[in-house]
């Protein structure tokens, strides 16, 4: 079966280790994270990672039901590129003398759309903001100027579906909130 | 609150993490631990001197074996056992312990005592970290700095360890945690946001199982593990005679139906009965309860039930889709969803079926049970062994066993029943595990005899427990069955390696004189006609005993489906 990129969005609670544990599941099945993205969700308390794979359909699913069924782990979503909305930033740290040469400084602003954040007379820090391959392509762009550093964050995203984790965690309530918390204190 | 206050009000109710523990496995029904003191545990261990009544501690000879001693009380009492060790090699001791547990579903909580907390991460003296280590083999684990967390640490422990899919769990507790007063008060967990082991079940998904059933003209049921676990075993068995449909089990399920049943189809699997592999790829519906297609039951998944549409009722969503591709996924307990299905299906008698098992029953009678349970001449066999002492318990016993040739001999002739417990190590095949499993079993107080079955060589990996069954004289009845080989490894090097017998031939000891040594009574038996007065000699002992048998050197366990094979691929003969 053909491999393909998948983003994992995943809730979880804010505990020691689960990074570990996760990220244990996809070393045994030889998956490597392209990136990763740790952060806090919308409800608090509440960590949000997102991970970009490149594996088949069938496995994904497999990993996703195991990541899931962790304690620690709330809520797994598999999502396609197609998905979601999701973007990645980029910082490019660029020789000024190359920079200055030609249009380049104005097609960055107008083609790539970029945004300088600092200039001093031996480099210039690019930032960018877009998907993969825009950032990819701007990288390209640069190369000839002469790129002193380059980073990119991972993958951040959001998703197209309306039903939100809140929406879920209700659910979850529901089902598993015993509907009598014990009162027994024992001292 | 300090010390001098104390004194001068007397009111502190106060009490250490070490009391604050105790007070808490007393709170969840705990009985019996099982473990080895050091020093980071030292503060615990103190404390358990003041809980004698409630507590008892068994002392074994090696935390391996402490850890297989509780997961075998907790498989007989259906009760989370408790396991404690000290930090750094008490810790690491216990993974294999852990692992078995993982792998074959079992709540076990281990407690394990970790350096102070300012020198955790220092790579102090006896510091291991265990968190890291066990975290691909439990279920949950946490680490405790402070005295005030240890009740909330003990009850999701408890209450994860043994809700859902049940499984080991483990709980570092840092020595300062341990000797620091907390205010105690513990409440049960019931609840953790994230983890939710109560399922909805889809009624529309349990009607659509009905309907394959009751259109399927060659079902069979595969019983696992998860059916004795859920307590389904009267649910599995009403619905398999109200349908008309046999039941095969896998090595874990063998409890979960009657042997002298009509409907019983026989073990599955590399050393199972030749009817339900050959008739797997015969069926055209597969009704999987509680088990999860492990390899050693599948054979060559490739060629795995090709006919067959497959449910599978499974309350670990993970295992559904892993391993082979299903139909209808029931994610659920099996009692929940067994008493649903009921009564939707339709009553059946599916005789011809049926009579298609009992042809291939006999073949394997004729050409493998005969010959290895009633030999007339030449050495002892495993098989007549276990037939034997499965006549003589009259089913009625826990029957534990180590790993290899020995075990799948338990598997395949002893006659389990409605009264049977079996505690085996399935997932792992650890072996090593009968000796301390025996003994952890015996003190879950069965109310019925414990009988062990252990080769030569998982006997000599754990056979220091012995100091343990004569400590606390525990009355467990151990048959070594002993061919001089690692069984089952030889019986691979004579099949797969040109009987190239690397390594596996053993120059074995005196074991009755090692019996001896301990003060336990024992004989050795190596005469057929010596045997049965042997076997019942041993079940009407008082306290332990050991029974040597020898037993022929090159036996091999068959039918075999050899490594790659398809399950009906199944060799019979060698
Ligand atoms: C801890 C461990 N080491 C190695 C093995 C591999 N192994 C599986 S069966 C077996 C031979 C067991 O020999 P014995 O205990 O004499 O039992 P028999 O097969 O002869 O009944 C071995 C070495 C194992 N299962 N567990």
């Amino acid at each position: 079966m053909i491999k393909q990129e998948y983003t994992i969005s995943l809730f979880t609670e804010d505990h020691i280790g689960i990074l570990s544990r996760i990220t244990l599941i996809l070393t045994r099945r030889q998956i490597n994270i392209e990136s990763i993205t740790a952060s806090e969700s919308a409800v608090s308390g509440i960590q949000m990672l997102t991970m970009v794979v490149r594996t088949t359909p069938e496995m994904v699913n497999k990993v996703a039901r195991q990541i899931e069924k962790l304690v620690d782990v709330i809520k797994v979503f598999v999502h396609t590129s197609t998905e979601i909305i999701s973007q990645e930033i980029a910082l490019y740290k660029v020789s000024t003398k190359g920079l200055m040469s030609g249009s380049m400084i104005d097609n960055l602003v107008r083609k790539y759309h970029a945004r300088i954040l600092e200039v001093t007379p031996e480099y210039i820090v690019v930032e960018k903001s877009g998907s993969k391959n825009e950032i990819t392509d701007l990288l390209a762009f640069l190369e000839p100027c002469g790129v002193l550093q380059f980073t990119r964050s991972g993958r951040i995203a959001v998703t197209r579906q309306v039903k939100e984790l809140n929406a879920y965690l209700k659910e979850m309530d529901e089902i598993g909130r015993p509907s009598h918390e014990p009162s027994e204190i024992y001292n | 609150m300090t010390v001098k206050e104390k004194n001068m009000n007397g009111t502190d109710t106060r009490v250490s993490g070490a009391d604050a523990l105790l007070r808490c496995l007393i709170e969840e029904g705990v009985d019996t631990i099982f473990g080895y003191p050091g020093g980071t545990i030292m503060p615990v261990y103190d404390k358990l001197l003041d809980y004698s009544q409630s507590l008892r501690h068994i002392l074994t000879r090696h935390e391996q074996g402490a850890a297989h001693a509780a997961q075998a009380y907790a498989m007989v009492t259906g009760k989370p056992g408790v396991c404690f060790a000290t930090s750094g090699p008490g810790a690491t001791n216990l993974v294999t312990g852990i692992a078995n547990a993982f792998l074959d579903s079992v709540p076990v909580v281990f407690i394990t005592a970790q350096v102070v907390s300012g020198l955790i991460g220092t790579d102090a003296f006896q510091e291991t970290d265990i968190l890291g280590i066990s975290m691909p083999v439990t279920k949950w684990n946490a680490q405790v700095k402070k005295a005030e967390d240890i009740p909330s640490a003990i009850a999701r422990a408890f209450y994860i360890a043994r809700s859902g899919r049940p499984g080991p769990v483990l709980v570092d507790i840092a020595k300062d945690a341990q000797v620091e007063k907390l205010s105690y008060s513990y409440s049960k967990c019931t609840y953790i946001r994230s983890y939710n082991p109560v399922i909805p079940l889809h009624m529309r998904d349990v009607e659509s199982a009905a309907v394959m059933i009751n259109h399927a003209e060659k079902p069979l049921i595969l019983a696992g593990h998860g059916v004795t676990i859920s307590g389904a075993t009267e649910e599995l068995k009403a619905l398999a005679v109200k349908g008309g449909i046999p039941v095969a089990v896998t090595l874990l399920g063998l409890p979960a139906f009657p042997q002298g049943h009509r409907l019983y189809a026989g073990l599955l699997g590399m050393h199972g009965n030749y009817a339900p592999n050959m008739l797997t790829n015969s069926a055209d519906l597969i009704i999987a309860v509680g088990m999860r297609f492990d390899d050693r039951v599948t054979g060559n998944i490739k060629k795995y039930a090709p006919d067959a549409r497959i449910i599978h009722i499974e309350i670990d969503k993970a295992e559904i889709n892993k391993n082979v591709q299903v139909d209808l996924e029931i994610n659920n307990d099996a009692r929940e969803v067994l008493t649903a299905l009921l009564p939707l299906v339709r009553e059946k008698s599916r005789e011809n079926w049926i009579r298609e098992f009992r042809i291939l029953d006999r073949i394997e009678y004729e050409k493998v049970i005969r010959p290895e349970t009633e030999p007339e001449e030449g050495d002892i066999r495993m098989g007549e062994v276990v037939s034997l002492v499965s006549e003589l318990t009259g089913g009625n016993a826990v029957v534990v066993t180590d790993v290899g040739q020995h075990q799948m001999a338990v598997a395949r002739y002893y006659r389990f029943n409605e009264k049977s417990t079996l505690v085996t190590s399935g997932g792992m095949g650890t072996m090593g595990f009968g000796l301390p499993a025996c003994l952890g079993a015996a003190c879950g107080n069965p109310g019925k005899p414990v009988v062990s079955f252990i080769g030569d060589g998982g006997f000599q990996m754990t056979l220091q427990e012995l100091g343990t069954l004569m400590q606390y004289r525990i009355p467990v009845k151990i048959l070594i069955l002993n061919n001089g080989f690692l069984g089952m490894v030889r019986q691979w090097q004579e099949m797969f390696f040109n009987r190239r017998y690397a390594s596996t031939e053993m120059v074995n000891p005196d074991f009755v004189a090692i019996a001896g040594a301990y003060g336990i009574a024992a004989q050795r038996v190596s005469r057929r006609e010596e045997l049965r007065d042997a076997v019942k000699k041993m079940l009407e002992a008082e306290g332990p005993y050991i029974l040597e048998t020898a037993i022929s050197r090159e036996a091999n366990i068959l039918p075999m489906v050899e490594p790659g094979a398809s399950v009906s691929e199944v060799t019979l003969t060698y």
